[in-house]
């Protein structure tokens, strides 16, 4: 008995209300998110919270859920997910309660709580946030005769330090030799018949969020409108930038460099085995540097913009929230529960444990002190930067991802022109765009009335 | 009807009553549900609207609805004749007497049992541009291998390479109506002064050609939804979607895109697709079967 409840908390009481919370973390994440669950439970006898983890595929499970009317009371989800299901009414607003609360957006780093309004309602808390930085290697760095305390300041800067920091194996009078790419002749160089054995910095690595690259660019995926803006002079300019490395390195050489990546999660982690010097990564790597490189020696810092003076710190921001779907048995109760996460003292302990910073803006000493990545600052600091950006705030973001992504695979294979790509992209998405706006616009009226009087009671 | 007869009939519904319901609920409901569904704006999570033929004329604007068309009608024209010829092969290979027949035998059929997933995952390292075992093999050769699941000019022969080694199954009812064959018939040839190859194009074809065609048809129904394996190994259908398949492009379409009715309407138009296909290929090699004693 007790082996099988093991994990599961201590069993409900009688005469309290159990709500359900699905949850998509495993291992130490979800053991932190435990831990204030357990803290929840106890500390009131009224409300029991059953929380179902490693939930994978989270936002299908859920649309079956919602859809049968049958989803959990909390969901564990992404921002991403809000536009989609808000506007499909799976979602429940939560701006009454938050208001009966007392709680409001100063409370916190302002990109989270915005990341959790959509359409101007509330849909969600956020339970941990994110930011990414350059993460750098600095035995690397040393090795190239580089100042490893020294990490690039502009997006060119860091291109002239990649180019250090890449080093090939070529065929010299017959003789295989290691040379640094800088100490290539100009033919040699032209010729690229030399095969790649470490990269300063590789932009499809890890390649989970491509088309924001744009950000560093000072550009914008679309104007928060109507209007997709795929071809804009910054996308084009992003695009041309990733393929220089095509056309740099050579497309069938850094295919053949690429395919040596181990799994993220692991020592072959291209970073952690010394394959790659500069990679951009969220506030999270520092879990797996500590797992799997712990000797390494690294840091981290603002990855830099393409004009860094405009740009001085550019981010990308996403977090873990929780919401209501539409349908939920007990949505009072289930804010209740949202609600205890999102004190200061819960919300520390819940990001000290999965080692991320917290999204309130208010953060006490003794978790900065007790915080084990020594670079924490840097995160919170870029997620209060105004050039903290996240994905696009629309229902069709999945699509416009999976439009992008073809492209980028078409200019790094040289086989389009960034404009001959990125122009297709644009009638493609703005005609998707135009069919959800054509939808939203018929419902629209009824939806915002409908949120407005919602009365949880 | 008698009144036992009536009793027996509803006693005997009873019992299969569990399939039934299961039927009903699960599959007759579902394909009539999704015949209405195909004509409507329908997203999984607000009520549908009726568009009438809508979604069925997006298809006709949407390239990457071609473009998937495409891809599988690409895999299923190459992998189809050459499981069917190749797995032809290895059964007659497999009907000699040999030393060890029946290790032989398994070993064929084993790939057919292994998990789809964990074949694929398997195949995900043979086909490695840098450390994989292929690549390695034709090394020997001085050949310099592609990478394979990278280079868009090579994911589709990839997944059809995968496909013909995975062919068991049709080696196995293969290896069946071989041994159906009369032994007298054979040996009437070899009296006659038939070779191998003659016994083979003149007996073995003609009286196995009604079996050749049901791993025809069978074929081009599996080809055509081909899913597993291109969803597992190249997510979003690979480099340049050069491996995204119909049914990977319709999952899209209903789970991540949430247009379920256009995903209803494509699943109709496949349904339309391979009965047509079918229909064709049981057309043309009509005259070509011999079914005995007609």
């Amino acid at each position: 008995m007790l082996m099988v409840c093991a994990g599961c908390g201590a069993p409900p009481q009688t005469g309290k209300i159990e709500i359900t919370y699905w949850e998509k973390w495993t291992g130490f994440e979800d053991d932190a998110m435990q831990a204030v669950v357990d803290d929840f439970n106890n500390s009131q006898d009224r409300i029991f919270v059953k929380k179902l983890t490693g939930i994978g595929e989270v936002e299908r499970k859920l649309m079956l859920a919602t859809a049968g009317g049958d989803p959990p009371d909390v969901a564990g989800i992404w921002p991403a997910t809000i536009p989609g299901f808000s506007e499909k009414g799976a979602l429940t607003p939560l701006d009454k309660f938050i208001k009966e609360a007392g709680i409001k957006r100063e409370d916190y780093i302002p990109v989270f709580w915005d990341l959790c309004s959509y359409n101007g309602f509330m849909w969600a808390l956020p339970s941990t946030p994110a930011s990414l930085a350059l993460h750098w290697n600095k035995k690397l760095f040393r090795e190239a005769g580089l100042d490893p305390n020294q990490p690039p300041r502009s997006l060119d800067e860091l291109e002239a330090m990649s180019e250090r920091l890449t080093v090939v194996e070529i065929n010299r009078n017959g003789k295989m030799i290691r040379v640094r790419y800088p100490d290539l002749t100009d033919q040699e160089k032209k010729a690229k018949d030399f095969k790649l054995l470490q990269v300063g910095h590789d932009p499809q690595q890890p390649g989970w969020w491509m088309p924001m690259w744009v950000y560093w660019f000072g550009g914008k995926l679309w104007d928060s409108q109507r209007r997709i803006t795929a071809n804009s002079p910054e996308m084009i300019q992003m695009f041309q930038w990733l393929q220089s490395a095509s056309q740099k390195y050579g497309v069938d050489n850094r295919r053949s460099f690429g395919a040596s990546y181990g799994n993220f999660q692991s020592p072959q982690n291209p970073f952690f085995s010394d394959e790659i010097a500069m990679t951009l990564q969220g506030v999270w790597m520092y879990n797996f540097i500590d797992k799997y490189a712990p000797q390494m020696e690294w840091g981290a810092a603002p990855f830099p913009a393409k004009d860094p003076q405009a740009h001085p710190s550019v981010t990308l921001v996403d977090e873990d929230i929780l919401a209501i779907p539409k349908g939920a048995h007990h949505p009072r109760e289930a804010f209740e529960f949202i609600r205890y996460v999102n004190q200061q003292g819960p919300m520390e302990k819940l990001c000290l444990g999965q080692r991320k910073f917290s999204a309130l803006a208010k953060v006490s000493d003794e978790f900065m002190r007790k915080h084990p990545n020594p670079y924490i600052k840097t995160f919170i600091d870029l997620a209060k930067s105004p050039d903290a950006n996240y994905a696009p705030r629309m229902s069709v973001w999945a699509e416009y991802n999976d439009e992008l992504n073809p492209a980028i695979d078409r200019v790094m294979a040289l086989t389009a022109t960034p404009q001959q790509a990125l122009d297709v992209v644009q009638t493609r998405m703005q005609w998707k765009l135009d069919r959800v706006l054509r939808r939203w616009d018929a419902v629209k009226d009824e939806r915002m009335k409908e949120w407005s009087n919602y009365d949880p009671r | 009807m008698t009144r036992a007869e009536k009793r027996n009939l509803w006693i005997g519904l009873a019992f299969i009553s569990p399939w039934i319901v299961g039927f009903l609920a699960f599959t007759l409901f579902p394909v009539c549900a999704s015949v209405y569904f195909s004509f409507c704006d329908y997203d999984v999570l607000s009520r549908p609207v009726w568009v009438g033929t809508l979604n069925y004329s997006d298809m006709v604007t949407d390239s990457v609805f071609w473009k998937s068309l495409y891809n599988t009608l690409y895999y299923a024209f190459f992998s189809l004749p050459l499981c069917l010829v190749i797995a032809l092969l290895v059964a007659v290979l497999l009907n000699q007497q040999v030393k060890g027949r029946s290790a032989f035998r398994a070993t064929y059929f084993l790939p057919s049992l292994v998990p789809v997933v964990a074949s694929s995952m398997v195949w995900l390292w043979i086909l490695n541009g840098n450390f994989g075992i292929l690549n390695s093999a034709l090394e020997w050769f001085h050949v310099k291998g592609p990478q394979w699941l990278a280079d868009e000019k090579w994911t589709k022969p990839s997944l059809i390479l995968m496909a013909i080694w995975g062919s068991g199954n049709t080696v196995v009812i293969y290896l069946a109506a071989l041994q159906d064959v009369p032994r007298s018939l054979y040996e009437s040839a070899e009296i006659d002064g038939g070779n191998a190859w003659v016994k083979f194009r003149h007996i073995t074809v003609p009286m196995i050609s009604p079996v050749i065609y049901f791993n025809l048809i069978m074929g081009i129904i599996g080809s055509l939804q081909v899913f597993a394996q291109a969803y597992i190994m190249l997510g979003g259908g690979g480099p340049n979607r050069s491996a995204l398949f119909y049914t990977v492009y319709l999952y899209q379409n209903a789970f991540d895109y949430h247009q379920m009715g256009y995903a209803c309407a494509m699943a109709w138009m496949l349904f339309l697709i391979i009965l047509f296909l079918t229909w064709i290929a049981t057309r043309s090699t009509r005259r070509l079967i011999y079914y005995g004693g007609e």
